[in-house]
């Protein structure tokens, strides 16, 4: 059942992954075609999730809106992982001052409401698609590093990082070459989980109005676009959510059962 | 346990320092300046003018003069007043506070009331259909976006069925309610709100929980209490329970800037006057002190946050007490 779970929340990222790649091919409509004739209309064999207040097709809107959701979550991690490793193995690895002023900086970037931060520097400077990826990868590394620095702790004592120390290796060449690779698995499974997490943060920012910016579709914006009308049309709002729920929930899955083939401790 | 006490809170004060110098230069490395809000706008204003309300809040000086000058009156408490109303920001916070804080705790206690007995449930029927049910239900919580929910629930009790308030977080004729019938009404508007916060955040405490349970129920100690004869429910509520609670303390202090950042949606939606919305406002109009104020006391509630779980921890977990003091002394 576990893995069943698992293996369906893979196969629909692989669907929406495909979608977004061949978005044009799978779009009914033109996401951003005004039709005056069909505005608001339900959910229909010709729009399968209905139209909108300017009678653009849902479906077609969800679909490009997911390459930039998607977008958006795998960059934010990728961000965040580079930060995150990078940090976390120079401070593990190197330890004594490095380490302690590294590990004060997480402790302290853990204190904010990770939201106020983005909120006010995307508020300040501009609520553009660049922004939101690197603002969401900045404030969101510190959990990655965490992890980083104790992998490398307690692998930078085992035998093979002394045979290569002996070997003459560079300090480079044994962190990038036998640490990090050797601490990939916990950040994979924290990696994974955070690419819900960055999706859930655009589509709250798009609900404060400094998300990913009209006419550009977002999950986050679809939703949005839909709430002053809720009342007469349920699809404008239901489907994006759904989609929203769906990707995310599968990325936790995919992360859990990620972590449950990683901790031998919950192996039976 | 006092000397652990008071070394814990000398050690929490560089990091104040920390979140308060961080805070200053995230606001201040936006291009533009508050003022220009209320002069470029506005064509009658001259060149002089503008100078002279730069002036008039410090702005025409070097920034890291700026910050000395909003630390020394930080010490006394004093955040300076909002460009927006000239109100003290210490008093404009003051008053948002309480709510924040009053939905926060209600959450925090709904999600531990409804999260730890299902991290147990889900631990002592692993694998049984129970355990998925209740998987599958916490990780929809956890992976649905807050408001979307909040959307399409406040449609359905409020507006479709019309059980509950809208929004705002007392009724229009509050005052002439007796002291029962305003916690009643305070509790109606305030529903739906905590449910959704709380079936956001009991992914964490549940499966943490459950967790916690499967490690412990393999332990040593478990085996001789069941070998001893001891019924099942002894062993997981009386000798099982107390270890796996432990470190939900440590979760919990973790847990506020997360339900903090969390208040700015719940508010924006339910339109409640809380500190999360008091951001959100200062966010938009630039008004630097109140902003900076805000991202101060959310720090602080973060650290007071965790200085309590490890304080709690250390008492409950005396073993924690003597390695730390060890190590640090």
């Amino acid at each position: 059942m576990r893995n069943k779970l698992a293996a369906g929340a893979s196969l629909f990222i692989l669907l929406i992954l495909l979608s977004a790649v061949f978005a044009p091919l799978i779009a009914t409509h033109n996401p951003a075609a005004v039709d005056s004739r069909s505005v608001l209309t339900g959910p229909s064999r010709q729009h399968i999730f209905g139209t909108d207040r300017l009678g653009r097709d849902i479906f077609s809107r969800i679909v490009y809106g997911s390459r930039i959701s998607l977008s958006i979550g795998f960059i934010a991690v990728g961000i965040a992982v580079l930060i995150g490793v990078f940090l976390g193995a120079a401070a593990g690895y190197y330890g004594g001052k490095l380490d302690m002023a590294l590990m004060r900086f997480v402790d302290l970037m853990l204190c904010f409401p990770t939201i106020f931060l983005i909120l006010a520097v995307i508020a300040l400077l501009e609520p553009s698609i660049l922004n939101i990826m690197v603002v969401i990868g900045l404030t969101s590394w510190m959990g990655i590093a965490r992890l980083v620095r104790a992998q490398v702790l307690t692998l930078k004592e085992r035998d093979f990082v002394a045979a290569a120390k002996v070997m003459g290796a560079k300090d480079s060449w044994i962190i990038f070459r036998h640490l990090i690779p050797n601490a990939i698995g916990p950040v994979l499974v924290s990696a994974t989980l955070g690419v819900g997490g960055a999706i859930l943060i655009e589509s709250a920012l798009s609900f404060l109005g400094i998300g990913v910016q009209p006419p550009t579709p977002s999950w986050g914006n679809i939703l949005m676009d839909g709430r002053a009308t809720l009342g007469i049309a349920w699809w404008l709002t239901v489907f994006p959510g759904l989609f929203i729920l769906f990707t995310v929930l599968s990325y936790n899955i995919i992360g859990e059962a990620l972590r449950d083939l990683l901790e031998p401790r919950l192996k039976k | 346990m006092m000397k652990h006490i008071i070394r814990r809170l000398l050690g929490l004060v560089p990091t104040l320092i920390g979140i308060t110098l961080i805070s200053f230069f995230v606001i201040h490395i936006a291009p533009g300046k508050p003022t220009d809000i209320q002069t470029s706008m506005n064509p009658k204003v001259s060149y002089e003018a503008r100078l002279r309300l730069e002036k008039l809040y410090g702005l025409d000086k070097p920034i890291y003069a700026q910050y000395l000058q909003w630390v020394k009156r930080f010490v006394s408490f004093d955040f300076g007043r909002s460009y927006l109303d000239d109100r003290p920001v210490s008093e404009k916070i003051a008053e948002r506070i309480p709510i924040t804080l009053l939905i926060n705790f209600s959450a925090i206690i709904l999600t531990l009331v409804i999260g730890i007995p299902l991290g147990i449930l889900s631990a002592v029927r692993r694998g049984k259909l129970s355990d998925k049910l209740s998987t599958i239900f916490v990780f929809i919580g956890f992976s649905a976006p807050e408001f979307w929910l909040a959307l399409l629930l406040m449609n359905l009790f409020c507006i479709t069925l019309g059980w509950l308030p809208v929004s705002g977080i007392a009724s229009l004729d509050f005052e002439s309610f007796d002291t029962c019938g305003k916690i009643f009404d305070v509790a109606r508007h305030l529903i739906l709100p905590v449910t959704i916060s709380a079936f956001a955040s009991l992914a964490v405490i549940s499966r943490y929980m459950r967790t916690e349970m499967i490690g412990i129920m393999g332990e040593d100690y478990i085996r001789t209490a069941r070998a001893k004869g001891l019924d099942e429910n002894t062993v997981i509520y009386k000798h099982a329970l107390k270890n796996a609670l432990l470190p939900i303390i440590t979760i919990l202090g973790l847990s506020v800037p997360g339900l903090i950042g969390g208040s700015v949606i719940f508010e924006s939606i339910f339109a409640i006057p809380g500190m999360g919305r008091l951001f959100y406002e200062s966010v938009m109009a630039r008004d630097y002190p109140v902003i900076m104020g805000v991202l101060s006391i959310g720090a602080i509630l973060t650290l007071a946050g965790n200085f309590m779980a490890d304080i709690a921890y250390s008492y409950a977990d005396p073993r924690i007490r003597v390695t730390k003091d060890k190590k640090l002394s």
